[in-house]
């Protein structure tokens, strides 16, 4: 019993920072078509320059501000001067997200070298929950909660206001969107933007346990490209739906069946793909 | 017409140079140069196969370097564990790449675009775990070492790298004949209706299914003929042939040099290995450099090096 | 057509003598195998990538070395030729092969990764060039799978395990224990070592559980542990162990559970990182930054100095590997064309001074050290890799006899 709460509730964990990180590739998707290769990168910088702020000014908060912020400029300018070019040509976008990606990773060991380092855990937050012989960690327990306001605040976004009912049209129809008056172009670089944004935000909460090294690029891509597509493209309560489904499987999985540990993620993705290419909310 | 044959008139030329380069100076140039210019052969098989799927098919594989690792261990497992043959080897490499592809084919034919890039990507990395876990076959993370060299054991002289280089540029050179025909063939045409507008050729009674898929495996055994040539040329095999970083630079070779023409991705190819060997010895940043490089030549270049001239396609 | 004057019979007769001149001089100077050009030598390491830093740790131990003796060896001076191996073994495989047969280098050095090292061996081995390997510590390269012309200045994964898999049962009184280790080749034969001595002297080993290299979370597999076990004996290295150290704490392990494990778990290329959550924690390695020998402390303070950070034992392998590489060519005079005899001295020298204490190298071509058990501790608000216990002289086989080791299977999954 007690092992099943605490993998639930991991797998929960898993599912927040999955959300955060793939729920601006989706955007991205959604919105331009872009396959960000470069995903993963913002994830890291994130992480990355919440470290050195938060090592310079002792604040976390200060950090995580400033990490958005950097990487939200990152991303917006990297969509409006270069990926705009070629709006109508997903491959070369994705080309160029690779280029992008490589450029970023040897340029953050070139600034930061290539040592490991976690954040500090905010003091408040230090320490696990005992309920019983369930042992968690409280600061797992308020990424959950953050991650989950930050899902209800974007689809308020997206239901509830304007800037959303924009980004669903464009999401559906560019072309009629643009017709209707909507700046296409400018709505593209914000929510690419944004979604480097909530990529960069998931780095500083996973700092605490995941925290930041050399290569983790890399290493997280393949999870948020695994959430988008069993959530489905461009579909944000896919991407939440997909964390959860994601998060559940992988410690599960590896918890019950560590031979299969390297699997747990891929397989529910070739399966959704060879089922419903689409994924649980996507569109053609 | 005429405009776009004078655009492309350099092309013949470059490609004779080119072609009489590859044959006629390795006997002049050093070991080193000859192992470089092997490495860039062999690549270019590897890169002129994903053009099949990525030029001629539209089928964006990010996985691809997957047939071409799965071949080499078949060619490692085969004659270190086994202690086959050198026909056998190679029988089996090709055969276990082409019948993986066979196999994965069935699974990836029906979808296109970002999803089948994302699936192709997804069951490399399956591939990889597999290598990484399946010890017993594969000697997991160590790899298989002690593939024993090709030259002898097909009656070459094992003096030096050139022997090889030329056996190399043999296969090189039938592969690119077959590939050639392949797409210039009613079938290749084919496969470019589809890559261009596949709901009309639904309609005209082509099924598009199976042309994909034949795509797909003919790439698949393309690829493990590299994958073959790989292995006997480092003597060893490793899950590094076949992981998400081997699939993207393989992309990446492919779309810089040039989709559709198959002497494109050649080109990639040799650029990136040269660029990448070259700039190293000068720089401990040549990954920055790279990206950068990519990312300035896809800006100039879009449809890829080899394609410049041409008219944009929509 | 002219007639033959004393110009066109002088000529030929100045040529001739010119030729004759030159011919002679490169006699000469082939003899005496031209002492004046530099030693070359070939350093080969991950600089990119995710291995960067351990691969930067290497090179800088021995340029610090280097410079330390000035660039100059045998009466020649050294030329290092550096390349990036990019932790690929084909890469490192392509390097190789420029380093040997473009650059020309007397001797290689390097290899970070084990695949790398096994990848190269038969290169090396054929190319008949000697090559010191400071890190790489897959257990087969100076067994079953040895080569005469590799060294190795560094250690074998099994190694300090041995004396580890004692040390927890007779002396810590840990007498069961569960393992959690990277999955693949280095944590095998780490837990393995450990596994072999602790079960001899009457342990029990109540689990092992292996993590995939691409872990970050280790929250299912911290589930798994029995809160009654003795001891957790954790294998990991790089920001997996930076990572794990977090996480064991974070579920409430840390003061539940003793954590014991190998020494990569709290080497000093992570340790600065981590805070008081790794205090207590016992690991075995053949070298620890806060050892305390004359020899060290220099090394340590120097290296502090020059590179504003702790030396971590890649920092060390190739500061040591360098002390035994000019060791050997100063033993053949600076002759390092003759590689045989290269190789040979690589075997035979026994350099003093190194940092980690006294080395002597066995037939097999692996390094006799000390084992050094540490605990970590906070000292000078620094945490630091105490050492509490040495065991001198440990080989690669332990106390058993080499012919019947090499007969049982190599340790596995």
């Amino acid at each position: 019993m007690t092992y099943l709460v605490v993998q639930s509730l991991n797998g929960l964990f898993s599912a927040a920072l999955l959300f955060l990180i793939a729920s601006g590739l989706t955007l991205a998707f959604g919105v331009m078509r872009i396959v960000n290769i470069a995903h993963g990168s913002f994830y890291m910088l994130g992480v990355y320059v919440a470290y050195t702020v938060a090592a310079r000014t002792s604040s976390l908060l200060a950090g995580t501000l400033l990490a958005v912020l950097v990487v939200a400029a990152v991303g917006f300018l990297m969509q409006r001067l270069f990926l705009r070019r070629f709006a109508a040509q997903p491959l070369a976008q994705m080309m160029m997200t690779m280029g992008f990606a490589l450029f970023f990773r040897d340029a953050a060991l070139m600034i930061w070298g290539g040592d490991p380092f976690t954040l500090t855990t905010p003091r408040w937050l230090a320490g696990s929950m005992e309920a019983g012989a369930v042992v968690f960690p409280w600061y797992r327990l308020f990424v959950i909660l953050v991650a989950g306001l930050v899902g209800a605040g974007l689809w308020i976004i997206n239901d509830r206001t304007l800037i959303g009912a924009r980004v669903r049209a464009t999401v559906d129809d560019p072309e009629i969107a643009a017709a209707m008056g909507i700046n296409v172009e400018r709505l593209s670089g914000g929510v690419f933007a944004v979604g480097a944004a909530l990529a960069a935000f998931g780095g500083v909460m996973g700092g605490p346990i995941v925290g930041g090294y050399a290569g983790m690029d890399f290493d997280l891509l393949p999870l948020a490209f695994v959430v988008v597509i069993i959530g489905g493209m461009g579909s944000l309560k896919g991407a939440l739906i997909g964390a959860i489904v994601v998060g559940m499987i992988d410690n599960f999985g590896k918890a019950l069946v560590p031979e299969l540990s390297y699997f747990t993620l891929f397989a529910p993705m070739v399966l959704m793909l060879a089922l419903k290419p689409t994924g649980l909310y996507g569109r053609a | 017409m005429a405009e776009r044959s004078a655009a492309r008139a350099w092309r013949k030329p470059v490609i004779a140079l080119l072609a009489a380069f590859l044959v006629l100076s390795p006997p002049f140039l050093s070991a080193y140069w000859v192992g470089l210019l092997t490495q860039v052969v062999i690549l270019g098989i590897l890169a002129m196969s994903l053009d099949l799927l990525i030029g001629y098919t539209g089928l964006p594989s990010l996985g691809h370097a997957g047939f071409f690792g799965v071949a080499a261990y078949g060619v490692g497992v085969l004659s270190t564990t086994y202690h086959a043959g050198v026909w056998t080897s190679i029988a089996g490499g090709f055969l276990v790449g082409t019948l993986l592809a066979a196999l994965f084919g069935l699974i990836v034919s029906h979808v296109r675009d970002v999803y089948f890039l994302m699936i192709t990507m997804a069951l490399g990395m399956v591939l990889w775990g597999l290598s990484f876990r399946w010890i017993p076959v594969t000697g997991g993370d160590n790899g298989i070492s002690g593939i024993p060299r090709l030259e002898g054991l097909i009656g070459l002289p094992a003096s030096g790298p050139v022997p090889f280089y030329y056996v190399t540029l043999f296969v090189f050179a039938v592969s690119a004949l077959l590939m050639t025909l392949l797409v210039r063939s009613p079938f290749g045409l084919t496969l470019r209706g589809i890559r261009e507008h596949e709901p009309r050729m639904r309609s005209l009674g082509f099924n598009t299914w199976l042309h994909g898929y034949l795509s797909y495996v003919c790439s698949g055994a393309f690829a493990s003929v590299a994958g073959i040539m790989w292995a006997y040329y480092n003597g060893f095999v490793s899950p590094t042939y076949l992981d998400l970083t081997a699939s993207s630079e393989l992309f990446l070779m492919v779309t810089l040099g040039g989709p559709a023409t198959l002497v494109g991705p050649v080109i990639g190819a040799g650029a990136i290995v040269i660029l990448k060997n070259v700039m190293s010895a000068y720089t401990a940043r040549w990954l920055l450099i790279l990206g950068i490089v990519y990312i300035v030549t896809i800006l100039w270049a879009p449809q890829g090096l080899w394609n410049l001239g041409q008219r944009k396609r929509a | 057509m002219e007639p033959r004057t004393t110009k066109a019979r002088v000529v030929p007769g100045l040529i001739a003598a010119l030729v004759a001149l030159i011919a002679a001089a490169t006699i000469i100077s082939a003899q005496t195998a031209t002492p004046q050009t530099p030693i070359k030598i070939g350093f080969m390491v991950p600089l990119s990538g995710g291995n960067a830093q351990n691969g930067r740790d290497i090179l800088n131990g021995f340029l610090m070395y280097l410079d330390e003796i000035g660039y100059r060896a045998g009466g020649r001076k050294i030329e290092l030729i550096v390349e990036d191996d990019e932790a690929i073994p084909a890469v490192g495989l392509t390097k190789a092969r420029k380093l040997i047969e473009r650059d020309e280098v007397h001797v290689m050095a390097g290899a970070l990764l084990s695949s790398t090292g096994y990848a190269l061996a038969p290169y090396i081995t054929s190319m008949k060039i000697p090559m010191v390997y400071p890190v790489v510590s897959a257990d087969d390269l100076t067994q079953r799978r040895r080569s005469e012309w590799i060294v190795r200045t560094g250690w074998s994964g099994s190694q300090p395990n041995h004396a580890f898999g004692e040390y927890a049962y007779r002396t810590l009184g840990i007498h069961s224990v569960v393992t959690i280790a990277l999955d693949y080749a280095f944590g095998w034969e780490s837990v393995g070592g450990f596994e072999r001595t602790f079960l001899a002297q009457g342990g029990q080993i109540r689990k092992k559980i292996w993590v995939p290299i691409s872990v970050h979370d280790f929250a299912p597999y911290l589930a798994q542990i029995p809160r009654d076990v003795d001891a957790v004996y954790a294998l990991l290295l790089g920001r997996s162990a930076l990572q794990f150290m977090r996480q064991y704490q974070e579920f409430g392990l840390k003061s539940r559970v003793r954590l014991i494990g190998g020494g990569t778990t709290t080497d000093e290329h992570v340790l600065p990182f981590m805070g008081d959550e790794a205090l207590g924690t016992v690991t075995a390695l053949h070298y620890s930054a806060a050892l305390d020998t004359p020899a060290n402390k220099t090394f340590a303070e120097t290296y502090r100095t020059r590179y504003k950070k702790i030396p971590s034992y890649y920092s060390e392998s190739m500061y040591t590997g360098g002390k035994w590489l000019i060791a050997a060519i100063n033993a053949i005079d600076g002759r390092v064309e003759d590689r045989q005899a290269l190789a040979d001295a690589l075997r035979r020298v026994k350099p003093e001074g190194l940092p980690r204490g006294p080395v002597e190298m066995d037939q097999y071509g692996n390094p006799i050290e000390n084992v050094y058990i540490r605990r970590v501790e906070r000292v000078n608000g620094q945490l630091q890799n105490t050492v509490i216990d040495t065991f001198p002289r440990v080989s690669q086989f332990w106390t058993f006899d080499p012919a019947r080791y090499l007969s049982e299977p190599l340790y596995a999954r």
